[in-house]
C-alpha cells in the first residue's frame, strides 16, 4: 500500500506542477495578481509531493520492500544500510525521481529567496520551473515509473552494482544533480526576462547568484566525480573523456562562461543577448546531458541497459525545450538590446573572448562525443573517439584563455591602453616564465626521480599556473594601494573579489595538477612474489602477499604492501580484490596514501596462476594528483565567497526599485 | 576607427577563432578515431593495416593463456564464426571472463594477431558492450 502512495504523490505532483507552468505565465502576461499569486504556493506543493515521493522510495529501499520492482533490482538483503539508502539512485527511474526531487527544491528555494523580486518575474520563473518539473513527472510516470510493483515479491534483490557501493556515490550524483538542474534557475531567469521584454543590470544581479550556486554544486559533483574514478576504478586516472563525464563537462564549461558574461551584463550592462543565450545553451547541455545518460546511446561506464522508448521521451523534450527557447530568443532578443559600448581592448573584450574559447571548447567536447553517435545513425560503422582527440584540441583552447584569464582582472572596463596594460603584466609575465623555464630541472631531484626531466607541455603548463598566479599578485597590490593600514585595506575589498582571485587560483592549482602528474607520474605493472620488492620513484615497494578477510556483504583478498623510503617504513597499503557475494562481481579497491606532494597507489590485478601466491600488482607514484582536487575545491569555494558578497543581501528592494530605470534608460541612451 | 569597421573586425576575429576551432577538430579526429570491426571482418581483410582499430566479441571459452611473466595473455576474440587471436601485457579489468563480452584495441601485426594495447570490459555484469553485442548480431545474419 505505501508504495502506490509514492504513486500517487507523483501524480498529484504532475498536476501541481503543470498547473504551475500554466496559470502564473498566464496571470503575468494578463497582469492578473490573483493567477500569479498562486505560484508560490504552488512551489512549495509540488515539492512536498515529490519529497513524499522520495520517502516513500527511501523507506521502500530501508524496509528492503523487494515487491517494488526497482528495490528488488537495485537493492539486497545484506547490502549495508547506507548504500540501501543510496540505491535509491542507483538505477535510472530512481536518479529520475532525485532529478525531479532536486528541482522542486529549486524552485520552493526561489519561492523562498525571492520576496525582493518583482511579481510577474518571480510568476514567470516558478512557472518555466513548472513546466520543466511537469515534463519530468510525465516522463516518469509514462515510462520509468519507480513504484512498479514486482508481484509475487522477490525473496531478495539482485543487488546493487558494487562499484557504486562507495561514499563517494552515496554524495556524487546528489550534488552533480544540483549543479545539472540549478541551472534550470538560470535558465528560467532568462526565458522570464525574453517574455517580458526586459533584461538589464538587476535582472543579471538576481539571476548571478542563483547561477553562481549551481555552478558551484556542478564544480563539486564533477570533481568528486573525477576522485571516484581514481580510487574506485583502480586505474589511476582522474579523467576519462567518457562519454558521460563529458556531458557533465559540456554544461560546466558554458556555465562558466555563463558566470562570467553575468558578471558583465551586472556591471555594464553589456552581453545582453550573449547571457541570455548561454543560459539557454548551459541548460541544454545539462538536458542532453541526462539524454545520454538515461538514454543508453552510449557506451560508457554509466550506461544502464536500457528501453529505447525512454531516449525518444527525452529527445523530444530535449527538441521542445531547445527548439522553442531559441524560437523565443529569435523573436524577443532584438527588443532585449546588445547593451552597453567597449573599446577593443577592455575588459569586456578580453571577457568575451573567454566566453568565445569556452563556448568553443564546450563544442570541440560535443563534437567528440556525439560524432560516433551521428556516424553510427549514419551507417558509417561503430566508432570511437579517444583521449588524444579532446588532448589534441583542448590545450590549444586553453592557452590563449588561460593567459586571458590573468589580463581580465587587471584591464580596465570600456578602455584600455596596450601599453598601459603591458607595463602592468610585464615583470609577472617575466618571472613566470622564468619560473617555468626552470622549475622542471629542479623537479626531477624533488621528486628524487632518477633524472630530471624537462619537456616543452610540462614548461607549458607551469607557465599558465604562474602567470595565473603572478597576475593575481598584481591584481592584489593594485587593489591595496590606497589609504589606512593593510587591515583596512584588505577589509574594504568585496567579497565577490576574493571569490574570483580565489577561483582563478584554484585553476592554477588544477593546472599544476594536471601538470606535474602527467609528467612525473611512475606506473608500473609488475608480477610480485611474495617477498619481492621493487624500487619506484625512490620508493621500494614490498609485497607481503594476500590474506583472505570477509566484508560485510563480500569477501576481500587483501594485499599487504610496505613501502620504505631510504630504509624508513612510509606506509603500509592494503589493496583490495572483493567479490561480492550476491552478484559474485569482482571488484578492485585500490590503497592509496594521499599526500601532499604525491600519492602512493597500489592496486591488485590478478593471482598469478600456477604460482605460490603471486600477484600482477599496480605501483602507481602520483605526485601532485590531489592538486587536481584541491583546485576544483578552491573554484567552488571561490563561487561560495562570491554569492556571499553583500550587495547580494543588503539594499536589494530598494536598489532594485530604485537603480533599474536609470540604468535601462543609460545603457538604451548608449546603445542606440 | 569607425564603430563599423571595428564591428568588422570583431566579426573577422571571430571567424578566424571559429576556423582555427574547426580545423583543431578535424585534423584531431582524423588521426584519434578508431573503427571497430568484428572479427568476420578481419578474416575477410576489411580492416586497415598499419592503423589501430577496435575488435568486439567474446572471449572464446578456454583461450586465455598466461606467460611465464604473468602479464602477457593470448586469447581468442570471436563472433561465434570466425575468430582472432589476440596478445595483451597488462593487468585485465576486472570483468574480463571466458565467454563474455570484450573489446579489445590495437593493431594487426605481420604474425596475424591482434596486439591489443587496451582491453575493456564493462562495468556491469550483464551488460554486453554495444559492439560485441553487434558483432555477434551480425555474424549470426550471414548465417
Amino acid at each position: 500500500m505505501i508504495p502506490e502512495l509514492g504513486h500517487f504523490s507523483l501524480i498529484i505532483a504532475l498536476f501541481l506542477a503543470m498547473s504551475l507552468g500554466v496559470l502564473p505565465i498566464l496571470g503575468a502576461a494578463r497582469n492578473s495578481r490573483v493567477l500569479m499569486g498562486v505560484a508560490r504556493p504552488l512551489a512549495y506543493g509540488q515539492f512536498v509531493f515529490i519529497a513524499l515521493a522520495f520517502g516513500v522510495l527511501a523507506h521502500a529501499f530501508l524496509s528492503n520492500d523487494f515487491s517494488v520492482l526497482y528495490v528488488a533490482q537495485h537493492s539486497n538483503s545484506q547490502l549495508p544500510g547506507q548504500y540501501r539508502f543510496a540505491a535509491i539512485w542507483g538505477g535510472h527511474e530512481g536518479s529520475l525521481l532525485l532529478w525531479a526531487l532536486l528541482l522542486s527544491v529549486w524552485a520552493a528555494s526561489v519561492a523562498t529567496f525571492s520576496r525582493h523580486l518583482p511579481e510577474e518575474m518571480v510568476a514567470r520563473v516558478l512557472g518555466v520551473m513548472g513546466l520543466i518539473e511537469a515534463g519530468f513527472l510525465l516522463f516518469m510516470l509514462l515510462t520509468s515509473n519507480p513504484f512498479t510493483r514486482l508481484l509475487p515479491a522477490a525473496a531478495d534483490g539482485a543487488d546493487l552494482n558494487p562499484l557504486l557501493q562507495d561514499p563517494g556515490l552515496v554524495i556524487h550524483p546528489p550534488m552533480l544533480y544540483m549543479g545539472y538542474v540549478g541551472f534550470s534557475v538560470a535558465y528560467a531567469f532568462a526565458i522570464s526576462a525574453l517574455l517580458g521584454g526586459k533584461l538589464d543590470a538587476t535582472w543579471a544581479r538576481w539571476s548571478r547568484p542563483w547561477t553562481t550556486v549551481a555552478w558551484v554544486f556542478m564544480t563539486i559533483g564533477i570533481a568528486l566525480g573525477s576522485g571516484w574514478a581514481y580510487y574506485e576504478l583502480g586505474w589511476g586516472g582522474w579523467w576519462f573523456w567518457d562519454p558521460v563525464e563529458n556531458a557533465s563537462f559540456m554544461p560546466w564549461l558554458l556555465g562558466t562562461a555563463l558566470i562570467h558574461s553575468l558578471a558583465v551584463t551586472e556591471k555594464r550592462g553589456a552581453f545582453k543577448s550573449w547571457t541570455v543565450l548561454l543560459a539557454i545553451g548551459a541548460f541544454s547541455l545539462s538536458l542532453l546531458g541526462t539524454f545520454l545518460v538515461r538514454s543508453g546511446v552510449l557506451t560508457s561506464v554509466h550506461s544502464f541497459a536500457s528501453d529505447p522508448k525512454r531516449g525518444i521521451f527525452i529527445l523530444g523534450f530535449l527538441v521542445v525545450v531547445i527548439g522553442a527557447s531559441l524560437l523565443l530568443f529569435a523573436w524577443r532578443a532584438p527588443k532585449v538590446g546588445l547593451g552597453g559600448k567597449f573599446d577593443m581592448l577592455s575588459r569586456e573584450s578580453l571577457l568575451l573572448s573567454n566566453n568565445v574559447l569556452l563556448s568553443v571548447a564546450s563544442a570541440s567536447v560535443f563534437v567528440g562525443t556525439l560524432y560516433p553517435l551521428f556516424m553510427d545513425a549514419l551507417g558509417y560503422g561503430k566508432l570511437s573517439v579517444g583521449a588524444p582527440y579532446f588532448q589534441a584540441v583542448f590545450v590549444p583552447l586553453m592557452v590563449p584563455m588561460v593567459f586571458m584569464m590573468g589580463l581580465g582582472p587587471l584591464a580596465r572596463w570600456k578602455k584600455m591602453a596596450v601599453p598601459d596594460l603591458a607595463s602592468r603584466v610585464r615583470w609577472g609575465f617575466a618571472s613566470a616564465l622564468v619560473i617555468a623555464l626552470l622549475l622542471p630541472f629542479l623537479m626531477g631531484k624533488f621528486l628524487s626521480q632518477e633524472s630530471s626531466k624537462w619537456s616543452p607541455l610540462i614548461a607549458l603548463g607551469l607557465l599558465m599556473s604562474f602567470w595565473i598566479i603572478a597576475s593575481l599578485i598584481i591584481s592584489l597590490k593594485q587593489r591595496l594601494s590606497g589609504e589606512g593600514d593593510l587591515a583596512q585595506r584588505l577589509r574594504r575589498q568585496s567579497m565577490s573579489f576574493y571569490g574570483m582571485q580565489m577561483a582563478h587560483l584554484g585553476v592554477a592549482v588544477f593546472i599544476i595538477g594536471v601538470t606535474l602528474v602527467k609528467g612525473y607520474e611512475t606506473e608500473r605493472d609488475v608480477r610480485m612474489n611474495v617477498g619481492d620488492t621493487i624500487v619506484a620513484g625512490g620508493y621500494e615497494f614490498r609485497f607481503n602477499g594476500v590474506t583472505q578477510v570477509p566484508g560485510p556483504n563480500y569477501v576481500a583478498g587483501e594485499g599487504n604492501v610496505t613501502v620504505h623510503r631510504d630504509g624508513r617504513l612510509v606506509a603500509e597499503l592494503h589493496p583490495e580484490k572483493r567479490v561480492y557475494n550476491v552478484s559474485g562481481m569482482p571488484l578492485t579497491e585500490a590503497s592509496i596514501q594521499p599526500g601532499l606532494f604525491r600519492d602512493l597507489y597500489v592496486s591488485l590485478g590478478e593471482p598469478i596462476p600456477e604460482s605460490e601466491g603471486a600477484w600482477a600488482v599496480r605501483i602507481y607514484i602520483k605526485p601532485f594528483v590531489d592538486w587536481i582536487w584541491a583546485g576544483c575545491l578552491m573554484m567552488a569555494l571561490g563561487g561560495v565567497l562570491a554569492i556571499s558578497d553583500r550587495r547580494y543581501r543588503i539594499h536589494q528592494k530598494a536598489t532594485a526599485r530604485a537603480s533599474a530605470e536609470p540604468i535601462v534608460s543609460n545603457l538604451q541612451g548608449q546603445a542606440s | 576607427m569607425k564603430l563599423r569597421q571595428k564591428r568588422l573586425v570583431y566579426i573577422l576575429v571571430a571567424l578566424a577563432a571559429v576556423g582555427l576551432a574547426v580545423g583543431l577538430v578535424l585534423n584531431a579526429l582524423k588521426d584519434n578515431v578508431s573503427l571497430y570491426f568484428t572479427p568476420t571482418q578481419v578474416y575477410n581483410k576489411e580492416v586497415p593495416q598499419e592503423r589501430s582499430f577496435r575488435i568486439g566479441g567474446l572471449v572464446e571459452a578456454g583461450s586465455l593463456k598466461r606467460e611465464g611473466d604473468g602479464l602477457t595473455v593470448h586469447f581468442v576474440i570471436t563472433d561465434l564464426k570466425k575468430s582472432l587471436p589476440v596478445v595483451y601485457k597488462g593487468i585485465l579489468p576486472d570483468l574480463f571472463k571466458e565467454g563474455k563480452g570484450v573489446v579489445a584495441e590495437g593493431k594487426m601485426e605481420a604474425d596475424g594477431v591482434m596486439h591489443a594495447s587496451e582491453v575493456l570490459a564493462k562495468h556491469d555484469e550483464n551488460y554486453m558492450p554495444p559492439e560485441a553485442a553487434d558483432a555477434l548480431k551480425k555474424a549470426k545474419s550471414v548465417q
